[in-house]
């Protein structure tokens, strides 16, 4: 059946791996264009917010990394759970080549957080319910990456690895619930929230373009470290050689 | 004629408690540190009986909670060590309900012993004697909750580098909930307010523990024998 | 009805098991030598289901051991290298808890079991004060105790003196009476009957 040969192709290291040699240059080339539209769009095009001002703009890099963030988490534990339950070794290659990018644009949600709260409420941070639940989920970041460098046998890293995300995953609802909760039980004037100036067209489209933008980057970063992933996991097979050759 | 699982879990319980009461020092020690960081706490703050009475949620939780990661080391390791694990796993019963078993026990060994004498800790840090039934509830259950949630990642960590710094960077993230909703009913107690409703989120999250954390641990310590 | 097939498995970068295969019938004792490293402990426990060949399958009674997992373990007696005892328990209370998980159990059976296996005179001492063959004997009773068809012991002779070696053998020749499979790794051979054994060597 043609579906069964695409999942096989899917699970196959030397498909995927050229599936990436050949199409990371056009999610890379794609990425740059819709970045750069939208930086234009956002910092040039859209107007100054009417409370906020220019330093609203921020948020044309902080929305997307932020939902960045929290969607490459999700695709590192639906990779994982994929290897886990059906046994692949690229779905884990994955998994583990989703770590570290997500743990980057976490980092760079809370930097331009950071950055966005000086200019509007004088300190470099707040606790806000969105940048403390980042930072929680920068935490489980640093305990997935953590568990796989803590064990040896990379097979059985793999699959506590994905045990962890998966339940990460599950929790990830709930933190950000109990975050919310904690942060409403406690509105005081100086503790405000984060929350997007309205928007209307003019202003929306650079946004979701440029989460778009990041999406095709977070997609270029993730070939290419999949590829490097592959090729370390699978240095002894055969169709390496044929490869690098 | 082959036992149930239930009866397996009973058993599994039973030896628990029954190796717990011939090595005390594996429940008094955890007791002893929380008890050792509530009172290093006033030192780093103030004498001020008001304001420790305010930091004395925070302080109580995060003792708790450094306190249950300590005895999560020896939720399984033992068991890993010499062998019993392993036997566990291979029996043909349900390792969940026998890690469920092994947790509920532990969580009676450790985490109960520390929210009956948090009172102790609690009163040192200025609360009155009317919160104390709050208290303990809140950390009752809440600890109740970490046990759970910790037994995941013990079994994860058996037999990775430095497991045990491990476990507490794995476990805390995914504690967060029990501890913001665990802290809120604490400060309740404290302050004379109705804990209703954070009791009922902790529930809630204890609940959804008791459903899945015992299966997702089973999972866990099945990769963590490999 | 036991079935190994082509059963690959690295332990990190070392390829392990190349392709082993076998077939255990009743009354059989399949005997794994080799060097030490040479993937003996690897297999038994793949066997047991303790780790996951990358590619290959064990099968038993026909299925693949890891779909029917429970019933397969239910049928199975495994004994690694260290005696699975917790120290602070009695050789008695130890039995009376590995195997009553499994299936209900008299103290009777227990001392029946115990006295087999030579180990009555330190039953009810707590077994970190037991020397380590001692240990042995008790974890050997364990596995009389467990009423399985399979047998899978891992270097069942270790810390054993001559009397011990013996028992082992004795042990071995009536699971095998008795329809049973038993599968060993040993170092030195283990002196039965040629009809019985099936040998196989690891990492040639």
């Amino acid at each position: 059946m043609a579906t069964w040969t695409w999942f096989h192709r899917l699970a196959s290291p030397p498909h995927v791996y050229a599936f990436a040699r050949r199409w990371t240059p056009w999610f890379g080339a794609f990425a740059a264009v819709a970045m750069v539209v939208a930086l234009y769009g956002g910092l040039v095009l859209a107007p100054p917010d009417y409370q906020q001002k220019d330093a609203f703009r921020m948020v044309y890099v902080h929305a997307p990394t932020a939902w960045l963030s929290l969607m490459i988490y999700t695709t590192m534990a639906v990779a994982a759970g994929v290897g886990l339950i059906w046994r692949m070794k690229v779905a884990h290659a994955a998994a583990a080549a989703c770590a570290p990018i997500g743990a980057w644009f976490t980092v760079a949600a809370l930097g331009t957080g950071m950055l966005w709260g000086k200019p509007m409420w004088g300190a470099y941070w707040v606790w806000d319910p969105r940048l403390t639940a980042e930072l929680v989920l920068l935490f489980l970041y640093f305990g997935y990456m953590g568990l796989r460098a803590g064990i040896e046998d990379p097979a059985k890293a793999d699959k506590a690895s994905a045990v962890l995300a998966v339940v990460g995953v599950i929790n990830v609802p709930i933190i950000k619930f109990s975050v919310e909760w904690w942060n409403s039980l406690h509105q005081t004037p100086t503790v405000m929230q984060m929350g997007k100036p309205k928007m209307d067209g003019d202003m929306l489209w650079p946004l979701l373009l440029m989460f778009v933008g990041f999406a095709l980057y977070f997609v270029t970063v993730l070939l290419i470290r999949l590829r490097a992933e592959l090729l370390r996991r699978e240095r002894n097979a055969s169709w390496i050689r044929e490869v690098v050759a | 004629m082959k036992a149930t699982a239930l009866v397996a879990a009973r058993l599994v319980a039973m030896r628990d408690l029954r190796l717990a009461f011939r090595k005390p020092s594996q429940i008094i020690q955890p007791l002893m540190f929380f008890m050792i960081v509530a009172t290093l706490f006033p030192l780093t703050l103030t004498p001020e009986m008001s304001r420790l009475r305010d930091a004395a949620p925070g302080v109580l939780w995060i003792g708790a909670l450094l306190s249950s990661l300590l005895a999560l080391e020896f939720l399984f390791r033992d068991d890993a060590v010499d062998g019993t694990l392993e036997q566990f796993a291979l029996s043909g019963q349900s390792l969940t309900w026998m890690l469920f078993a092994k947790t509920c026990t532990h969580w009676l060994l450790t985490g109960l012993p520390l929210a009956l004498s948090a009172p102790i800790a609690a009163a040192a840090l200025g609360v009155s004697a009317e919160a104390m039934p709050g208290v303990v509830a809140s950390l009752a259950l809440g600890s109740f909750a970490m046990s759970l949630v910790g037994a995941i990642g013990a079994g994860l960590t058996l037999g990775a580098r430095r497991g045990g710094v491990l476990l507490s960077l794995l476990t805390l993230p995914l504690a967060v909930p029990i501890l913001i909703f665990g802290a809120r009913a604490t400060q309740l107690a404290i302050t004379g307010g109705d804990i209703a409703p954070p009791m009922y989120l902790l529930g809630a999250i204890a609940v959804l523990g008791v459903t899945l954390a015992p299966l997702a641990a089973a999972a866990a310590v099945r990769i963590g024998l490999e | 009805m036991l079935t190994v097939q082509g059963v690959h498995l690295w332990r990190g970068d070392r390829h392990v098991l190349r392709g082993v295969s076998f077939d255990g019938a009743p009354g059989k004792c399949v005997l794994l030598t080799g060097k030490n490293g040479a993937g003996k402990t690897t297999l038994i426990r793949a066997i047991a289901g303790l780790l996951d060949p990358e590619e290959g399958q064990v099968s038993w009674r026909g299925a693949p051991a890891r779909s029917r997992r429970d019933e397969f373990h239910l049928e199975l007696a495994y004994l690694g290298h260290e005696p699975p005892l917790k120290g602070d328990l009695s050789a008695l209370e130890n039995l009376k808890y590995s195997v009553g998980i499994r299936r209900t159990v008299t103290s009777a059976e227990i001392q029946a079991a115990l006295a087999r296996t030579g180990a009555s005179s330190f039953s009810d001492r707590p077994t970190r004060m037991l020397s380590a063959g001692q240990k042995r004997r008790v974890a050997l009773a364990g596995v009389l105790l467990a009423d399985a068809v399979l047998w899978l012991l891992d270097e069942p002779t270790t810390n054993l003196d001559a009397d011990g070696q013996q028992l082992v053998r004795d042990l071995i020749s009536e699971q095998l009476g008795r329809g049973g499979i038993v599968v060993a790794a040993v170092h030195h051979s283990l002196s039965l009957p040629a009809e019985q054994i099936h040998a196989l060597e690891l990492g040639a």
